[in-house]
């Protein structure tokens, strides 16, 4: 029977060195994942008993936590001292679990669960001794005073600021309208208070960061572009002249000027211009000319170079963002979706998308990469909201070095663009934004939205143009007779002389 | 018992003290309570020793007194009056304030039982002779069935393996394993169709996570099955993730919600092995399965060494049922197999599991003092 037992022995060995091999699989590979479902009762009470670590910015605290005892738990809830002055950035880490913003990205750093090898020691002793985990500092980029001034200028209008160094990609503002106060979703009843909150716009978007998912269409802000490729193609110089009869011929019929501020009514007509005048007056019919001699699918190749199509490169989570780009209206989800044209010479209306009309919708921080690319000659600068991540002990995790995306233009038609957007500030569309003593460069834009008379006003900036430290770029959604000159302008100096400290 | 094995009784007390600890840990009142099971265990520990010291082989006479008191102890918990159900099996009884689980003493029974049959008829039934096959196909089809009316799937499925592998070992024949074990598919296919308390079992091991919501009974409304079905073993789960590699250490691991309620139930019996695996880690828990295997192997060396064919079927059969029990309980835990309800040996809360454990040492130190006495006389 020796032979059996022998056997016997072995079958009985391999069936307990099966259950080491599952437990292995269980606590090391599957842990992750197990760890992330939603129905893991077991790692939220793990997660509450960590001391998440505190969102810092300019020295003021954005997100820390509180201890609380309960049932013989010490349990940490967040708090959010600065209320809405960056809700949607920062996000919000419930009690139940739910996270976003910067608490859903960077919740492996807040909980220490992603650390150095010294934070990692640390904690492993912590947790040995009994002790309370703690998470990791994040300092952001973000410059509160800045940051607040937008949101008053934005006085509740539905709307959004983001400003960035053009030279590392460093955010110091991201402003979105209306704001919520983070505080509320740990309340009886208080997420319904936040999906309650209803802008100007009528929309009840509080939650929805509109720096990076509002889509707006950019109107003439997108002249910026079709510039680039007009440009940088070599078809055109800022020099070369137009005879602007107040319209511009496309499948022949007249697509006309917008109407000046002063005479609603009225299309304005400027003769012989340049195209460098074309820009400072805004004047639609030059790049509906230009739009129609380069072709539509030159200019949404110079989009796509920019960024458009894809999602921004950002710290916040990526299902909070949305790609700018042409939209298109899709029976299967009933809802507008992304479209890249397989044959834009014959699907897209070259005129009116050489002046960000037909189906262009962008969000502010894509314009605001236009601009910091423009500024920082024709290279494009990564944005990124995250500064440094600090351990508990003080030593630094991780500091975030500034990155490039990548060279969008030439420098020679970088320079030319910046030229022609100083022209703007100093005698044509957007002379509200001047500083005294600092030479502005800017861009607007006033675009028509599904309701006569009501429009997006937008401002794309920065300054001092010659050695460019900050861009801005605003919106502000469906104001009457509302012109980027005169809302969005006035918004995007008052965050540059911040800024500036000018 | 001088030259009885040296190893089997530190383990036993290693093993019943890490459970004792974890037990102590989870809720102190139960701790006491063990602690009398244990003391009551190495009562019985003593007495089989000194009933059975001149020598066990005694036992083999009355091999069809223990088939009988194997199927009595099963079908105890059917009966009316002392027999209660718990979670969906009836597989207690109850005599004043205690409650017992005889299945786990009937288990020690039917291998005494099947070691002294097998060693009588195991040429025979090598032969393949119909009529030798009938009080086996007797006995372990009485046991079959009571434990498909008591609804106790974890002690039909270890009483099975316990069957074949002592078959196997008494007649070497590997077809007849292999036939057993496509009849048992066959039968347990069967069986999940025909009652609903196994086929969710085995629907909660194939996809314990569901993507949308199914009826669930036990609230009477639409819900995710990891939510009301498979609830247990998905936290369960949880709870052995949450441990990772070097676990939260004893004392720090989580097992109550936010709002004070125990996230697992049955923590401290059935489900002992996910809250050891959250408070030591991989490296406990790996540590722990080892020990069991240095037990098994002790087992199996007795089995080797003993001169007779009882004692060396009686030492195979308690050995690998110690292994195949820890296999059954772990394994459904960790999702090898489908879960089903029986102790941790040792580890485990509970008298009649402590009970039948300290016994199952007894018998196999009996077994290698002889072995090892006649080892010594040659």
């Amino acid at each position: 029977m020796n032979k059996q037992l022998l056997r016997l022995s072995t079958v009985s060995l391999v069936l307990l060195a099966v259950l080491i091999g599952a437990t292995t699989y269980w606590q090391t590979w599957a842990g992750a994942d197990l760890a992330n479902r939603r129905d893991n009762s077991i790692e939220q009470v793990a997660q509450l008993s960590i001391d998440r670590g505190q969102i810092v910015a300019g020295g003021e605290i954005f997100a820390k936590s509180r201890a609380r005892h309960e049932h013989g738990l010490t349990i940490f809830s967040r708090r959010y001292p600065q209320k809405g002055v960056a809700a949607q950035v920062v996000g919000y880490s419930t009690d139940a679990g739910t996270r976003t913003g910067l608490e859903q990205s960077l919740n492996d750093y807040l909980t220490g669960a992603n650390t150095n090898l010294g934070g990692a020691i640390q904690q492993t002793l912590d947790r040995l001794g009994g002790q309370t985990v703690h998470g990791d500092k994040v300092y952001l980029t973000l410059r509160p005073a800045a940051q607040r001034l937008a949101l008053k200028d934005l006085a509740g209008r539905c709307g959004a600021v983001v400003a960035l160094n053009p030279k590392t990609g460093a955010v110091y503002v991201m402003a979105s309208s209306p704001t919520y106060d983070p505080n509320l979703v740990n309340e009886p009843n208080g997420y319904a208070k936040i999906l309650d909150i209803t802008g100007s716009c009528g929309s009840k978007s509080a939650l929805q960061n509109n720096a990076i998912a509002g889509l707006y269409t950019p109107g003439s802000d997108f002249k910026l572009v079709t510039l680039s490729a007009a440009l940088d193609s070599g078809k055109y110089k800022p020099t070369s002249t137009f005879y602007d009869p107040g319209y511009c011929t496309e499948y022949g019929k007249p697509v006309y000027n917008s109407s000046s501020p002063d005479s609603p009514n009225l299309h304005e007509t400027f003769g012989n211009v340049t195209l460098s005048q074309g820009l400072q007056y805004s004047i639609n019919s030059v790049f509906c000319n230009v739009g129609k001699a380069i072709g539509a699918g030159l200019i949404l190749d110079y989009a796509k170079r920019y960024g458009f199509y894809s999602l921004p490169p950002l710290d916040l989570p990526p299902s909070e963002s949305q790609a700018s780009g042409l939209y298109r209206y899709a029976k299967r989800c009933r809802c507008y979706q992304l479209w890249w044209p397989k044959n834009p010479a014959t699907q897209v209306d070259p005129g009116r998308l050489a002046f960000g009309q037909a189906q262009m919708q962008v969000t502010p921080l894509q314009m605001a990469l236009v601009a910091a690319t423009i500024a920082n000659k024709g290279v494009e600068p990564k944005p990124y909201l995250v500064q440094k991540i600090v351990a508990p002990n003080g030593s630094v995790v991780s500091t975030t070095k500034p990155q490039m995306l990548g060279r969008v233009i030439k420098t020679q038609t970088a320079i030319e663009i910046n030229q022609m957007m100083q022209l703007v500030v100093q005698g044509g569309t957007g002379t509200a934004a001047q500083i005294p003593g600092v030479a502005v460069a800017g861009k607007t834009g006033t675009a028509e939205t599904n309701v006569p008379n009501y429009y997006n006003a937008w401002f794309v900036s920065f300054a001092p143009a010659a050695n460019p430290q900050v861009v801005v770029a605003v919106v502000v959604e469906k104001q009457l007779n509302g012109f980027g000159g005169s809302v969005s302008a006035p918004i995007a100096k008052d965050i540059l002389q911040k800024l500036l400290h000018k | 018992m001088p030259l009885a094995d040296p190893y089997l009784l530190p383990i036993a007390a290693l093993l019943t003290a890490v459970g004792l600890t974890e037990i102590y840990r989870l809720g102190p009142s139960n701790a006491f309570r063990q602690g009398l099971w244990i003391v009551i265990g190495v009562a019985a520990f003593a007495g089989t020793l000194l009933w059975l010291r001149r020598d066990y082989r005694a036992l083999e006479r009355y091999k069809y007194v223990f088939g009988v008191t194997a199927l009595v102890l099963l079908f105890l918990p059917r009966a009316p009056v002392i027999g209660e159900s718990v979670n969906g099996a009836r597989l207690w009884i109850h005599l004043g304030h205690f409650q017992f689980q005889p299945g786990e003493l009937g288990k020690i029974a039917l291998i005494v039982f099947l070691a002294a049959y097998l060693r009588e008829k195991r040429e025979v039934l090598a032969q393949g002779r119909l009529k030798d096959w009938g009080p086996l196909l007797v006995i372990w089809g009485g046991a079959m069935l009571l434990l498909f009316v008591t609804d106790d799937l974890g002690s039909a499925l270890l009483y099975y393996g316990i069957f074949l592998a002592m078959l196997y070992v008494a007649t070497a024949r590997i077809s007849f394993v292999a036939g057993a074990l496509g009849l048992f598919l066959v039968g347990s296919f069967g069986i999940a169709e025909a009652t609903p308390h196994v086929r969710e079992r085995v629907l909660n091991w194939i996809s314990p996570w569901s993507a949308h919501k199914i009826f669930c009974p036990i609230s009477g409304q639409m819900d995710f099955r990891q939510n009301c079905q498979s609830y247990q073993e998905v936290q369960s789960l949880y709870s052995i993730a949450h441990g990772g590699f070097g676990g939260t250490g004893l004392g720090r691991g989580v097992f109550t919600s936010t709002s004070g309620h125990q996230v697992i139930p049955d923590l401290n019996t059935d489900f002992i092995y996910s809250a050891l695996a959250q408070e030591l880690g991989l490296i406990g828990v790996a540590a722990l399965l080892l020990v069991y295997m240095a037990f098994v192997l002790r087992g199996f060396r007795i089995a080797l060494s003993a001169s007779d064919g009882f004692s060396k079927l009686l030492a195979a059969g308690l050995s690998f049922s110690f292994a195949f029990q820890t296999f059954v309980i772990v394994g459904g835990i960790t999702r090898v197999i489908p879960l089903t309800g029986i102790t941790l040996p040792f580890v485990s809360y509970g008298g009649s599991s402590v009970i039948a454990n300290f016994i199952l040492v007894a018998g196999l130190m009996l077994l290698s003092n002889r072995a090892n006495r006649e080892r010594a006389a040659t």
